[in-house]
């Protein structure tokens, strides 16, 4: 069962000067296991759009579904929507508040209404999940930790509802490359049990190394829906787009340039890395 | 929800409202309000009414969203209404049913008051729908330091950054609540106890963040060398024009009228 997005319109403060289109006939649909990548330019409707997905904004026109519950304003499946697809906004770090970690963690479960018991361990499950372990953390204040830590406490704290979809904008935005590198390793652990997960993000490599599918936002509408392969060989389309590609993607399309014959559709170092030396060393065993 | 708050809002337009000095419309703003308490009878108020309309009019701000600045004070307005309707021992009886009891005095005092509210408030919500916030604070540090009132600078740029931050804060607000929501948090249901408890997870994120905005600007400030209003000069001057001598003199009649009425001419005694 799927989270379905059929023919969706939406309009910020509709009926006022500051009327905002921000979504034109979008359709998406997100299996349960998938990982999608969302790009787009700043403004296009990547947020808008993830906001459909868990009912906290509703469509003008079109409809919504996650597996086959209606997403109306009065729905009363609405709360069980929104624990099966769990959103982490952008600096999700700025919602913690409560005295502890472990506290903080625990607001999700305990408002579905699960015992102290379950919502323990909830709450361990989810912090081992960002790799916190909950001996040093649970009993440390959410405002003492670093950067990086209070970001995983805020994802834990989705993650404690059990979500089947998890939706993330911006994850890595204003992290070191260990903070960066530890979300993509929990998230890669965190698709392959199972999560469908959605990554919104402007950095194309960790797009390139994480997503299988690609969808491209543009002014409101859905431009490319495809693998990520696919949608990064369109490099010229994407740049008019004011989108960028893999780093690897623009090296490989240089060194072609300069007359090596490599293949440009390498996502990864890894594969870069490979291409090069396949090419190289075909090179040498055609000078000798 | 959070968007219907219109206070300090700025409606883009042209007019002649919009273009007139700041400080004309504050002054004028001022004896417009003397005008409307000079008013004593409920009929006078149909050429306050009268100007209000033109004023409104010239605006080019829709109705609406000037009524719109109502929406906040509707309990007071209630309030004022049935507080009167009720309490007025005055006057011929209309209605009775044991100690309430409805006066003709009560519901004409009820309605001259709301009615007064209802004006005070939509001239001064068009005060801020035609200027701009920046114009406004600028316009008000001038006429406080023409009045010697002290630290006019200092005040006026409180008053700034408060309007600049009101949208920030409500934008702020509302991503909070997406963010608790989407976790589980529910704002809507559940009696008076549980509301405000529910708030917590939005109010403390929120003031942790005010503050760390306040901690920033702050900073940004000082590293561009502010000192506070002492020798500043200013890139945009604020100049009076044509427009504002009428505005003063057609604000300025009129009040004159409302003084008039009321001690000499009675006209609807």
């Amino acid at each position: 069962m799927p989270i379905v997005l059929d023919h969706i319109s939406y309009t910020y403060q509709p009926d006022t000067p500051f009327a905002a289109p921000a979504l034109h006939d979008v359709s998406l649909t997100i299996k349960s296991g998938q990982f999608v990548g969302i790009i787009g330019h700043t403004g296009s409707g990547k947020s808008t759009l993830i906001q459909h997905c868990n009912g906290l904004l509703f469509a003008s026109e079109g409809s919504a579904t996650v597996d086959g519950m209606p997403i109306l304003p009065k729905s009363k499946d609405l709360k069980e929507i929104r624990r099966k697809v769990g959103l982490v906004f952008q600096y999700p770090e700025h919602q913690l508040f409560e005295e502890t970690v472990a506290q903080d963690v625990a607001f999700g479960p305990k408002s579905l209404g699960l015992t102290a018991a379950e919502t323990e361990s909830r709450v361990r499950w989810a912090m081992n999940m960002v790799d916190m372990d909950y001996d040093k953390f649970h009993d440390a204040s959410p405002f003492g930790l670093s950067g990086g830590e209070k970001r995983r406490a805020a994802i834990a704290g989705v993650l404690a509802m059990q979500p089947k979809y998890l939706i993330l904008d911006e994850p890595f935005a204003g992290l070191d490359p260990n903070g960066r590198e530890e979300i993509i390793g929990q998230l890669l652990r965190l698709n392959e049990k199972g999560l469908a997960i959605v990554l919104v993000s402007h950095s194309m490599d960790e797009i390139a190394r994480l997503a299988k599918r690609l969808v491209v936002i543009h002014e409101g509408a859905i431009v490319y829906d495809d693998t990520v392969k696919q949608v990064f060989g369109k490099a010229a389309e994407l740049a008019a787009m004011g989108l960028d590609v893999p780093e690897v993607m623009k090296l490989m399309m240089l060194l072609k340039e300069k007359g090596l014959a490599v293949g440009q559709d390498t996502l990864t170092i890894e594969e870069g890395q490979e291409e090069i030396l396949k090419v190289l060393t075909n090179n040498t065993t055609r000078h000798t | 929800m959070l968007k219907d708050i219109t206070i300090g809002q700025y409606y883009p337009g042209e007019s002649f409202l919009h273009r007139l000095d700041p400080r004309t419309k504050l002054i004028c703003l001022f004896f417009y309000m003397i005008g409307i308490f000079m008013v004593k009878e409920l009929l006078s108020f149909s050429y306050l009414m009268v100007f209000s309309i033109v004023v409104i009019a010239v605006s080019g701000v829709p109705v609406k969203t000037v009524f719109k600045g109502l929406k906040p004070m509707w309990i007071l307005l209630l309030l004022t209404l049935i507080l009167n309707f009720f309490m007025s021992i005055d006057g011929a009886i209309l209605w009775q049913w044991r100690f309430l009891k409805i006066t003709d005095a009560g519901v004409r005092r009820g309605i001259f008051m709301a009615l007064r509210l209802v004006m005070l408030l939509n001239i001064t919500a068009l005060l801020t729908l035609t200027t701009t916030p920046i114009l406004l604070t600028d316009g008000l540090e001038r006429v406080m330091k023409r009045c010697f009132i002290p630290m006019a600078h200092e005040l006026a740029m409180m008053m700034t950054i408060a309007l600049r931050f009101i949208p920030t804060l409500i934008d702020e607000t509302e991503r909070i609540m997406k963010a608790q929501i989407a976790r589980g948090a529910d704002f809507e249901t559940g009696g008076l106890l549980k509301k405000a408890k529910s708030l917590v997870p939005l109010l403390i994120p929120l003031f942790v963040s005010a503050i760390r905005r306040a901690d920033e600007l702050a900073m940004a400030m000082e590293a561009r060398c502010y000192r506070g209003g002492e020798g500043r000069t200013r890139l945009r001057q604020l100049k009076y024009r044509r427009g504002d001598g009428l505005a003063f003199a057609v604000t300025m009649s009129f009040v004159a009228f409302t003084i008039l009425d009321r001690y000499w001419l009675k006209l609807f005694v």
